[in-house]
């Protein structure tokens, strides 16, 4: 199903300009609906040419990376993974990548992260804002600022811009509730749609609820009473919007969804694809059990490598023949690596200070390696880079200005992504 | 079982607790009314309330900022129905407050709210808001029954269990985590506990020191605390000795799943194999391996022995149990009662001495110290009873003080990253419990529903983040899927239904006019009467309907319960 037909399908019972017509004249929820009347002149071919967006797959709990991407074979701490040749001469990875190894060529390897946050919740906060957490603001993650960035290009967008498939995103921190990410399961069911009564009791409803709102909103209660009634208006939107049909994976052919693998993380990978091509600036897809204390090889080699090879090899290849890959940025990375020693159970603990990521599309050099480790891997043997390093990178794919300062609530002005310098290797 | 034992075991303290009561209540009650101030002061009545009230006038005056007004009467009794028994009041119980003409009106509801009557509620309220400090929201684990530890600290808080006591039996339980045909083994408390034990009990190390001393000590595992030079990884270590007797044996009924958890002391025989000297091992990050013993944070060090008390034939006694003299040590250290009455500040205040409330140290200094300490040496002097820690912080001023801002900013900003000077109420977020038992009670729904058709409603918001130490988030914080929960949601449609004899339905069919029956909508969902234009939208409303008054009211309704007024605690 391609994107024009998006636009054509009613949604269940009610069309949406039916629908918000009625609520034309109520001014105190209009604003979310502003964009309504763009997203009928918008041509979406045009769109789809303009507009950016960023795919993150996240691997929660810190992936063993030396199995994975910068392999040590033969050395003590090297487990017993052999490395496969890939699309790109001279780059190898790990055998359980075959697939994946197909695709090297739109990727790029960087062997050379080298951070400090070795504690799951540190390490996840720290990777997805490029800041280490601070008791008195909070920073935003990569999907709420990409989509804040990015948003803005997409008028005709009526789903939410940060779509997080599984959760475990990091929040919107001082750019508010607006850009929180929107949490559906990789089956892409979004609860709570539809609307027990009529569309004209609903509006009746919304205006009354408005009433209300305004009200408690005039009496100066600060912040929160403002933002409900804002994703309110998103809310309605989002009930109406025949872009809901972005998260039906279920709809795509067998075939298709076969070569993603029938896993959550396949599904996910599927719908980032789907709604990355309905202009959603930033997914976020969770592929999570990489915490692996004991027992890694076996983990590895049968249940994580191959659900992530499939699917992440399946979204590479369809965004490259679909076109889009060009103008998305793909990220891979979890919250740090492994320890480089073999444990007493046979797994690997946190480790920070020696670690990959990989990245592809939009701006990026693609077949690449960046950086290297020692020949036991516990160490950065060129140039480490931070997640502040990596963010900036991936902000530059996007083409999305490095002089962007925030201001936080407090009035301190914060450069975007930490002020982190390009990985020069990841551009020509 | 141990839940039956509280009465006997607590006679000493519950009648040092009535006598102390009943000090208050003379002081409360043997004056004349007319001797009490005419605006409620209630700290001329309770001397902590005083203590408070003094601390944060000074530190008022010190930054230099006026507080805001007094929050409105009905207002009041919103927040304090919320907060102390999770869920808004009733309409009788609103118009119960607003018509006391006593002057100490605020501290007769507290008294009631803490008192024999709302017991039941009380204790519902506060085992949720437990369950959810000590085994998180993930509902998946399954060494850990959250029904077990609910009814654990229902129980616990009927009793009105004394802090200590309660960290005791949670650091020291045994028993089947869940309830089963054979009960003689249940003990709630076990579930603190048996979901931490893997790899050596690493969770039970973390969170133990970081809900009962506030310390965060979980990335010390691998290396010393990057800025707090207060904690040291050998520290982790020894504190995680203590935990080494303690085994979660999976119990299975006969099928392949297990059917629960029992919690379990053994002999440890240590890593070398000498259950004399029962150590540890330990790795540097440098690979370097060192030992470890149980010594405490504050470098007490216990027995290395790693067997259990025994008694030999000569009469001699051997052994120790590690984790008894954990708690024994908790209990007297000195952050324990600060670090309660830190996160009990927060919960009633929406901000803690302390951001996050749980990370104590030179790195992160409490915001007003002299109250902090304060509170705990009172807290500490009153046997760790939290209902009067509660009581104080309810009735002192700060929580006093209107949500309102006089103007659009303010000095006083900390979801702006600035330190909170408690000078109005920050409005913010029901929790997810909070907000259920509100809308059962808006609607007079049956309340006795079983807390597992809660734990399924919750469920949907709960996310896991896929790591071994079960972190999980959740995504009621206000965002689009709670949004539509709300709209559209089965929670929802019962709580808007017009069945009969419903809640909806006994305010249409009663004889009384339209504008009455909008006030009592409104006085039921928000505690207030709707202003003029807002009965001017709900006649439009009515008139839209076309005398269908019944869904013109349901329509009306349903707008209340989404309305931000409603989900927010202001």
């Amino acid at each position: 199903m391609d994107r024009k037909s998006y636009q054509s399908v009613p949604c269940g019972k009610r069309s949406r300009r039916n629908f918000l017509s009625h609520l034309g004249g109520l001014a105190a929820l209009s604003t979310p609906f502003a964009s309504f009347t763009n997203s009928l002149l918008a041509n979406a071919e045009e769109l789809k040419k303009q507009h950016k967006s960023a795919i993150l797959l996240w691997m929660g709990g810190g992936p063993s990376t030396m199995d994975i991407w910068d392999l040590k074979p033969g050395q003590a701490t090297g487990g017993p993974f052999q490395q496969i040749s890939t699309s790109v001469d001279g780059i190898a990875i790990s055998e359980h990548m075959p697939m994946t190894a197909k695709q090297m060529h739109h990727l790029a390897i960087v062997r050379s992260m080298s951070t400090r946050e070795a504690d799951h919740q540190r390490g996840r906060y720290y990777m997805h804002t490029g800041f280490v957490p601070n008791p008195n603001v909070e920073h935003p993650g990569y999907g709420s600022l990409i989509a804040h960035e990015l948003a803005t290009a997409v008028p005709s967008l009526e789903i939410p811009p940060f779509v997080s498939v599984g959760g475990g995103s990091v929040g919107p921190g001082f750019l508010g509730t607006s850009w929180a990410p929107f949490v559906v399961s990789p089956q892409g069911n979004v609860k709570n749609l539809e609307s027990p009564v009529s569309e004209e009791r609903l509006v009746s409803r919304l205006q009354m609820l408005a009433a209300i709102e305004d009200r408690f909103i005039q009496e100066r209660r600060g912040q929160l009473p403002r933002d409900h009634r804002e994703i309110v208006g998103k809310s309605v939107q989002l009930m109406s919007s025949s872009q809901l049909a972005a998260f039906k994976v279920s709809e795509e052919p067998a075939s298709v969804r076969e070569r993603y693998g029938e896993t959550d993380f396949g599904r996910g990978c599927l719908m980032a694809r789907r709604l990355v091509e309905v202009g959603v600036p930033f997914v976020e897809v969770n592929l999570g059990g990489w915490d692996n204390h004991s027992n890694i090889f076996g983990t590895l080699a049968d249940q994580r490598l191959p659900n992530l090879d499939r699917a992440m090899s399946a979204l590479i290849a369809d965004l490259a023949d679909r076109g889009t890959l060009d103008t998305t940025a793909v990220i891979w990375m979890g919250e740090f690596g492994r320890t480089p020693t073999i444990n007493g159970n046979g797994g690997r603990d946190h480790w920070a200070r020696s670690w990959s990521a990989v990245v592809g599309g939009a701006g990026f050099n693609r077949g690449v390696v960046v950086g290297e480790t020692s020949a036991d891997g516990r160490e950065v043997a060129s140039e480490p880079y931070s997640s502040q390093d990596l963010m900036t990178s991936v902000l530059k794919s996007l083409d999305i200005s490095l002089e962007t300062t925030f201001r936080a609530k407090n009035g301190r002005p914060m450069k975007i992504a930490n002020g982190g310098q390009v990985i020069p290797g990841l551009f020509s | 079982m141990m839940i039956r034992e509280y009465p006997r075991k607590y006679d000493g303290f519950t009648s040092r607790f009535v006598v102390r009561l009943s000090v208050v209540s003379m002081v409360l009650f043997a004056f004349p009314y007319h001797a009490v101030p005419l605006c409620a002061d209630n700290s001329s009545v309770v001397p902590q309330v005083a203590f408070i009230d003094s601390q944060m006038e000074a530190a008022w005056a010190d930054a230099n900022i006026k507080p805001a007004e007094q929050a409105a009467d009905l207002e009041w009794c919103r927040r304090v129905y919320l907060d102390l028994i999770g869920r808004i009041p009733t309409v009788d119980e609103v118009l119960q407050y607003k018509n006391d003409s006593s002057h100490n009106k605020q501290s007769v509801l507290v008294g009631r709210l803490l008192g024999k009557e709302y017991t039941r509620e009380y204790a519902k309220h506060w085992a949720n808001v437990w369950t959810t400090i000590l085994i998180g929201r993930d509902a998946n684990n399954r060494m850990i029954d959250r029904d077990g530890m609910r009814k654990y600290l229902q129980a616990a808080w009927e009793i009105n269990i004394p802090y200590d006591q309660f960290v005791e039996e949670l650091l020291t339980a045994t028993g089947d985590n869940a309830t089963r045909e054979d009960a003689s083994l249940f003990n709630g408390a076990t579930n603190f506990l048996s979901g931490k034990l893997a790899d050596g009990g690493l969770q039970a190390t973390a969170k133990t020191a970081q809900i009962f001393l506030g310390l965060q000590v979980q990335c010390t595992q691998c290396h010393n605390h990057p800025f707090n030079s207060g904690v040291k990884q050998n520290q982790f270590w020894e504190l995680n000795a203590f935990f080494r007797q303690t085994r979660a044996l999976r119990r299975f009924d006969g099928g392949r799943r297990v059917a629960w958890i029992e919690l379990v002391d053994e002999d440890f025989a240590g890593q070398g194999g000498d259950p004399d000297e029962a150590e540890i091992f330990y790795e540097l990050r440098n690979g370097l391996v060192k030992v470890a013993y149980p010594v405490f944070v504050d470098g007490t060090e216990i027995s290395r022995s790693g067997l259990l008390p025994g008694l030999l034939e000569d009469g001699t006694t051997y052994g120790v149990n590690r984790r008894r003299e954990l708690a024994s040590l908790i209990r007297s250290n000195p952050l324990f009662p600060k670090a309660v009455v830190n996160r009990v500040w927060a919960y009633f205040l929406g901000y803690g001495f302390t951001t996050p409330i749980d990370d104590f140290g030179g790195h992160n200094p409490p915001t007003h110290p002299a109250l902090l300490e304060g509170l705990a040496q009172r807290f500490t002097e009153y046997s760790y009873d939290l209902k009067s820690l509660m009581r104080w912080i309810v009735l002192s001023k700060p929580y006093s003080l209107t949500s309102r801002m006089k103007a659009e900013s303010t000095a006083d900003a900390p979801d702006s990253g600035e330190q909170p000077h408690f000078s109005r109420f920050y409005v913010r977020q029901m929790q997810p419990e909070q907000l259920y038992d509100s809308l059962l009670v808006a609607t007079k729904a049956d309340r006795s529903e079983s807390a597992g058709r809660q734990d399924r409603w919750l469920s949907q918001f709960v996310i896991a983040f896929g790591t071994d130490e079960g972190d999980s988030s959740t995504t009621f914080n206000g965002t689009i899927p709670q949004i539509l929960m709300l709209f559209n949601g089965d929670l929802i449609q019962s709580a808007t239904s017009l069945d009969q004899d419903g809640f909806l339905d006994q305010i249409v069919m009663a004889n009384r006019t339209n504008r009455e029956k909008i006030n009592a909508l409104y006085v039921a969902a928000l505690a207030r009467w709707p202003s003029s234009s807002e009965v001017r939208y709900a006649n439009h409303l009515l008139l839209a309907r076309k005398g269908q008054v019944k869904e013109a009211l349901q329509d009306v309704w349903w707008a209340l319960l989404n309305s931000n007024e409603f989900i927010l605690n202001h």
